[in-house]
């Protein structure tokens, strides 16, 4: 009997091994090994003439470049400084959205959401195609200020870092107001009440309660748009156009456009480097706060 | 101003869709005393509280508190606290900061806080807990953060919801005990919401009934308990024999105001029947006993004397006995 429940709980530990360990494998197989050949490219040195065009060696001269060379270190501030704006725009529009959401009635919180997920069942792609035909020269944008009678030198948002923001806030919006409202939908109302009742004003309530209750789902939501915007490629590249310096565009640049593998190769592990950083701090940090309560 | 009830409600009414919570009701709360709102669960009690503190606005009639039309006072200018039910502690804030939050908001000066925290604490005797997080208390001592964190601004009025349902047992009967010497030491009017008739028998020093959004009556325990008005008063506070006296009236009989006899009793009134159950509760004992018509009465009696066994046994014949004054007169 107790040689057969032993047996059961092997068996069961055996089980529970595995599924552990099969998204590990993946992980391993797709996401560690190339991370190991990207690493190995980086230390290696540009041969145009070769397939592909590598010298394998052991030399940090690609990451000294990335250093000295002032495009690269402007490429990085400025997509840390696009992402964050962009972060705290999402933050922005995406907390009231959030909170009236969780505010709303039960029954027609399901299809509000789905309404905030929508814009998934539509390529991405196309989507920023799209925001393309809305801000160009004579986009729909353009012309409804010329119908409206702003002139005909108000410009054009497409090409410039506004339109980068302006995708980047929109893309990732989901993002954030996910997160948020799973933290806002658990929060109780009574402990707002009871704010109240001791004297809170609205403003002073939503200060002192809601917002330090709602600080995991800021976070999350703050990391999950950040963290993805400072590699972002395809809006820079799209509605940005020349004048945005992202390192997302740099990287394709010296890959595809260049052919510089182990210079693109320095660049990705940079990026990695860069946002692994914070993000493991944040977590323990997180961690810590959590165990403290 | 010091006279007048520090409550006045009139004519409040509100309705939640078809459900009429609270239907025309009219109640007056004494300065000083701890009043209790008695009532099976739905009957209206919690919304009649919460209209006191502002979470809900009554379709018609009005709350006075002080003398003052509180209609369209937000809660967080009533000078009234309230304790709440699920005690809604700020779980991000430790035990000093949950309670010092109302004099926070009020912009007291730090020092003056912590003394009144330190205060607030030691009156319900958690001053070595002050550092703790909601999380890390047990269910009586967060009780006692609320109350301590309802008390701090000495309002003119605390409203507790349920204010002991979460205890357990043994516990709920110490901390009534405290909340009444809390209540006399702070000289304040404490209106307890409850579901629990013996709970709001031992505190009040008045109590109301409710039923079906409106108060049945209003009156102290002793009122309420000999002196009930309505078959529904005399069922719902303790237990009541209820019996027809033909013309729409009846007579309540309280268990214990009914004698067990072997002999027809000299008393005025006398029934005659057989013990079907008996309760040994320690102190008493409840008996079960049929008598003419297929009725069952219910009679209690102390169990004054050590002897082992009872001096009746089930399936006994007995007589019951009771004085012309023993029973409450009921007209509805």
């Amino acid at each position: 009997m107790r040689g057969s429940r032993s047996m059961n709980r092997t068996r069961i530990s055996v089980g529970i091994r595995a599924v552990i360990a099969l998204p590990y494998l993946w992980l391993a197989l797709f996401f560690l090994l190339p991370f190991v050949l990207v690493l190995i490219l980086s230390l290696g040195t540009n041969s145009p003439d070769s397939v592909p065009p590598v010298e394998l060696g052991f030399s940090f001269n690609n990451f000294r470049r990335l250093f000295s060379d002032h495009l690269y270190v402007v490429a990085w501030l400025s997509s840390l400084r696009i992402a964050a704006t962009s972060t705290l725009v999402t933050l922005l529009l995406g907390y009231p959205m959030a909170y009236a959401i969780s505010r709303a009635d039960p029954r027609r919180r399901p299809l509000l959401l789905m309404l905030v997920v929508l814009p998934f069942w539509t390529s991405f792609l196309i989507r920023i195609y799209a925001w393309m035909g809305l801000l160009a020269e004579n986009g729909i944008l353009n012309q409804f200020l010329r119908w409206l009678g702003f002139g005909d030198h108000s410009g054009t948002i497409l090409g410039t870092e506004w339109a980068v923001h302006l995708g980047i806030v929109y893309a990732y919006l989901p993002f954030m107001v996910l997160p948020l409202y799973a933290t806002l939908e658990k929060l109780d109302w009574s402990l707002l009440e009871a704010a109240a009742d001791l004297g809170a004003k609205p403003l002073g309530a939503f200060l002192t309660v809601t917002l330090p209750l709602s600080l995991p789902g800021i976070v999350a939501g703050c990391l999950m748009v950040f963290i993805p915007a400072v590699g972002e490629f395809v809006i820079p590249d799209l509605l940005g156009g020349t004048s945005t310096l992202m390192i997302g565009k740099v990287l394709w640049d010296e890959f595809f456009t260049n052919s510089d593998w182990p210079l693109a190769s320095a660049v990705a592990i940079c990026l990695l480097v860069l946002l692994v950083g914070p993000i493991t701090l944040f977590q323990r940090q997180q961690a810590k706060s959590l165990e403290r309560r | 101003m010091a006279a007048g009830p520090i409550v006045a409600i009139e004519g409040a009414e509100k309705r939640f869709g078809a459900v009429t919570a609270v239907d025309r009701v009219d109640l007056e709360i004494v300065r000083g005393e701890l009043f209790a709102l008695l009532g099976g669960s739905g009957c209206g009690k919690t919304t009649l509280l919460r209209m006191i503190a502002g979470f809900e606005t009554p379709d018609s009639g009005r709350v006075l508190i002080d003398g003052e039309d509180m209609t369209g006072v937000p809660p967080h200018l009533r000078p009234v606290n309230m304790m709440f039910q699920s005690y809604a502690l700020f779980p991000h804030m430790d035990v000093a900061a949950n309670v010092g939050y109302g004099l926070r908001r009020e912009g007291v000066d730090k020092g003056e806080i912590a003394r009144r925290v330190a205060e607030a604490l030691a009156l319900v005797r958690l001053e070595a807990l002050g550092a703790r997080k909601p999380a890390q208390l047990s269910g009586g001592q967060r009780q006692r953060v609320a109350l301590a964190r309802a008390i701090i601004k000495r309002p003119k009025l605390l409203l507790l919801d349920e204010p002991l349902a979460a205890l357990d047992r043994k516990l709920r009967e110490g901390t009534r005990f405290e909340l009444v010497r809390l209540q006399e030491q702070l000289g304040l009017t404490f209106v307890i919401v409850t579901h629990d008739q013996e709970e709001a028998m031992s505190m009040a020093s008045r109590l109301a009934v409710m039923n079906a959004g409106r108060i049945v009556q209003t009156g102290t325990p002793h009122d309420l308990y000999e002196r009930p008005r309505s078959r529904f008063v005399a069922d719902f506070i303790g237990v009541a024999n209820i019996l027809a006296t033909g013309q729409g009236k009846w007579l309540a009989l309280r268990p214990e105001k009914i004698a067990l006899s072997a002999e027809r009793p000299a008393t005025p009134h006398a029934l005659n029947g057989r013990i079907v159950d008996i309760a040994y509760e320690g102190g008493r004992s409840l008996y079960r006993v049929a008598v003419e018509g297929d009725r069952v009465m219910q009679v209690t009696s102390a169990n004054v004397v050590r002897a082992r066994s009872s001096a009746w046994s089930r399936g006994q014949q007995v007589w019951l006995g009771w004085s012309d004054d023993a029973g409450q007169p009921l007209d509805e």
